[in-house]
């Protein structure tokens, strides 16, 4: 048993510290009030290496484990959970799965420019009638020679107005269910892609989600990503890794509200002492902290397994289920210690609570991540 | 990072599930109804290493370290909760006595401990009127030449009739933290006595009394560390005691999701089985992601523990979220159970009960709460 980060692992996460602090705190609240895409801090994190962490050196990552990942993530997203969720969709959700189904040529052209923040990728999986039931595709590849014919629409892209390439999945054989679904990267510039105006979201409005059209969009065959009909493995594989980023998002979230709670309350006073000597904060506080440290511990442990190359779905879903309703819990704990002033915008924890309710939903549902882990439960 | 057990500690873990599955189990219904006292199964553990499993072996111990410890308690508690804590209060008296006894202390009292012959261990430091507040209390022990008198009396005893090692907490000096001494006193002294065994709601089979010292003389040889150092060696105990606790909640959830799986499964309800409906399934799934979050805050502890490094701030948030997380887990239990969860075919109402004292005992929830608030605002 070892539970302490390696010294690589503590330097990055000193070095993202330091970064997230420097860079993208002072900014943060500014880049929510006018939904503005944070285009300099994602350039930054291209130079430090934090949009292909997990990613080898030879296709242009920083070649670091999933832990360092999860490390990393956190501490961006204490900085800025919209920064946060531009590195997680570019990392786990478009450089790791190109990384692992992809060929060498795909990894040349698709993954290394992506890996380097050269560009910027995205996921799309969602539609506006299949969300957590991703079997329910209606999106098609039609097969036409070397090429396929590509109709459909996704929406809740995130990355989507932004992105230079988007890992899509398409039915190329309704007929088979999930065994149908293909994936494919597609460049954004193609013809018969078009997107939609971003969404305008309850939280983390600095980073941008659209949905994408695709009308008779042709693709040629070297763009598809493994085998046709190996779309629903490589998705889910993927979901497994990206639920690891989110809950580390989460995670991010949640201290930055019980940091920033904690400084509030010994230095605001009520009955003639600072409010951190009263039990009622105090032990909210705690609460806080015991259930941050236990989502930690549950991030690290799913992101460990993955670095082992051990199948790790139920580990994922347990810590993006705890990460993010505990994230809300503590976000919502934080505010109310604040008082009056945690919902005025002077401050920074309504954000976080806006910010922290996304990680429920998206990249599975809590309801889905139960499932997952119900289903394992009941297995054995 | 590597969360996975080593070979020692798989070693210990499988001993202790071996013993437990086979002996224990069978044993806990009866046990829970009767009100007995798990003697036989503690001198099974003995035999095992089990009393003393962070005692180096040339003392009789497992020689093994806290990870192991907390790995073995949590299959006991998964049991049988009420051998678990007479086995957790052994290994932790057992451990005080190696970490602050004389070698002469260590060979009269840690051997007949760990192997079992002393029965079991006690731990005598709260008060009729002080329980969290232990700096407050009251017993005395005075010098009379090479002999300390004690005088006062002792509640919520863990194995104190049973014990034949007890350490004590007694005044020697002022008021305050300073002023209190730990002694390490036998069963049968004279002027010791147990008082009548609490019926307690849950852990019915692990005996709860009252001591009381008239006049009980001990040697100046069973006084434990220095004059003074008792409070610290007591606060030391108990951050190891905390994790113990958080150990002994794990088992009872692991119990909890056992029975409660087994039940969903059978069980039928509108023509299938209940594990059909999201709303039992959403039970399990809280209940295994809760924990999946104990096991970690508790072999995290322990780990820290067994490194020497600080760790008093981890094993209160285990023992808080542990015993919380034991009390969701075994209220739902009942609750997938229905009517037969409120009757004892099944254990799980045996499980609540148990389950009910770890957010009391060594240290409520709201002491584990001012512990992490006083470490985090630091």
């Amino acid at each position: 048993m070892e539970l302490e980060l390696s010294e690589t692992q503590s330097q990055l996460r000193d070095t993202c510290r330091a970064f997230a602090e420097r860079e993208l705190r002072p900014n943060a609240r500014g880049w929510d009030a006018r939904h503005e895409f944070p285009r300099e801090a994602v350039k930054k994190l291209a130079e430090l290496g934090l949009l292909g962490v997990a990613i080898p050196e030879k296709w242009g990552g920083a070649d670091m484990d999933h832990v360092a990942y999860a490390v990393a993530m956190e501490e961006v997203s204490r900085g800025c959970a919209s920064t946060g969720v531009i590195m997680s969709v570019n990392n786990s959700l478009y450089c790791d799965p190109i990384q692992k189904y992809g060929t060498d040529g795909q990894k040349e052209r698709w993954l290394r420019p992506f890996a380097t923040g050269e560009k910027l990728g995205c996921f799309a999986l969602t539609e506006p009638e299949a969300g957590s039931d991703a079997a329910a595709q209606k999106t098609v590849a039609v097969k036409k020679g070397a090429r396929y014919s590509i109709t459909g629409s996704k929406n809740f892209i995130t990355n989507g107005p932004n992105a230079d390439a988007v890992l899509l999945f398409a039915m190329t054989d309704k007929a088979k269910g999930h065994r149908g679904i293909s994936a494919f990267v597609v460049p954004t510039d193609l013809p018969g892609l078009t997107r939609g105006k971003p969404d305008d979201k309850l939280g983390i409005t600095a980073s941008q989600s659209c949905s994408l059209f695709f009308d008779a969009c042709e693709v040629p065959e070297e763009n598809r990503i493994g085998q046709e009909g190996d779309g629903f493995k490589v998705a889910m594989s993927t979901l497994d890794g990206g639920r690891i980023g989110i809950a580390s998002q989460a995670l991010g979230i949640a201290r930055a509200a019980y940091e920033e709670a904690v400084a509030y309350a010994k230095d605001r006073k009520s009955f003639g002492v600072p409010i951190a000597e009263h039990q009622a904060i105090q032990f909210m506080l705690a609460d806080m902290a015991t259930e941050i440290d236990a989502a930690r511990l549950l991030v690290w442990r799913a992101a460990s397994l993955q670095d082992a190359g051990v199948r790790h779905s139920t580990e994922s879903a347990m810590a993006k289920l705890f990460a993010s309703e505990m994230a809300s819990r503590v976000a919502n704990k934080a505010l109310q210690i604040h008082g009056g002033y945690g919902y005025l915008k002077d401050f920074d924890a309504e954000r976080h609570l806006r910010d922290a309710r996304i990680t429920e939903i998206y990249e599975g549902t809590s309801e889905i991540q139960r499932l997952v882990v119900s289903a394992s439960v009941l297995k054995d | 990072m590597d969360f996975s057990l080593d070979e020692t500690q798989t070693a210990v873990r499988d001993a202790a599930r071996r013993l437990a599955r086979e002996k224990l189990v069978p044993r806990a219904k009866e046990l829970d109804r009767t009100g007995g006292f798990p003697e036989e199964s503690l001198r099974e553990l003995g035999a095992l290493g089990l009393l003393g499993v962070a005692v180096p072996e040339p003392l009789g111990g497992a020689g093994a370290g806290a990870v192991a410890y907390a790995a073995a308690l949590m299959e006991v508690a998964e049991a049988c909760a009420s051998t678990s804590v007479a086995m957790a209060v052994t290994n932790m008296v057992a451990e005080q006595i190696v970490r602050f006894g004389t070698d002469a202390q260590k060979e009269r009292f840690v051997r007949p401990l760990v192997s079992g012959a002393a029965v079991a261990g006690a731990f005598a430091l709260s008060e009729p009127h002080c329980g969290s507040d232990a700096a407050a209390l009251r017993t005395t022990a005075v010098r009379r030449g090479d002999r300390f008198v004690l005088n006062g009396s002792k509640q919520w005893i863990t194995s104190g009739d049973r014990a034949g090692v007890i350490i004590v907490w007694a005044r020697t000096g002022g008021e305050g933290p300073r002023g209190i001494s730990a002694f390490v006193v036998e069963r049968g002294t004279p002027g010791l006595t147990a008082g009548r065994p609490e019926h307690k709601m849950g852990l019915r089979g692990s005996s709860t009394v009252p001591l009381v010292f008239e006049d009980c003389a001990v040697s100046a040889g069973q006084l434990l560390g220095e004059e003074g150092q008792g409070f610290k060696i007591a606060m030391s105990a108990l951050d190891g005691g905390r994790i113990g606790i958080g150990a002994q909640a794990v088992g009872l959830i692991r119990a909890c999701l056992g029975a409660s799986r087994r039940y969903a499964r059978e069980r039928k309800a509108f023509g299938e089985p209940i594990a059909e409906r999201q709303a039992i399934r959403w039970k399990l799934a809280d209940m295994a992601v809760d924990l999946a979050a104990a096991e970690l805050l508790t072999f995290r502890a322990a780990r820290l523990k067994e490194e020497g490094r600080p760790f008093t701030r981890e094993a209160s948030m285990a023992k808080l979220f542990c015993s919380e997380a034991s009390n969701r887990a075994t209220s739902q239990a009942v609750q997938i159970h229905g009517g037969y969860g409120y009757v004892d075919e099944f254990p799980v109402e045996r499980y609540f009960r148990d389950a009910r004292v770890q957010t009391l005992y060594e240290g409520t929830s709201e002491i584990q709460r001012k512990v992490i608030a006083r470490e985090i605002l630091k």
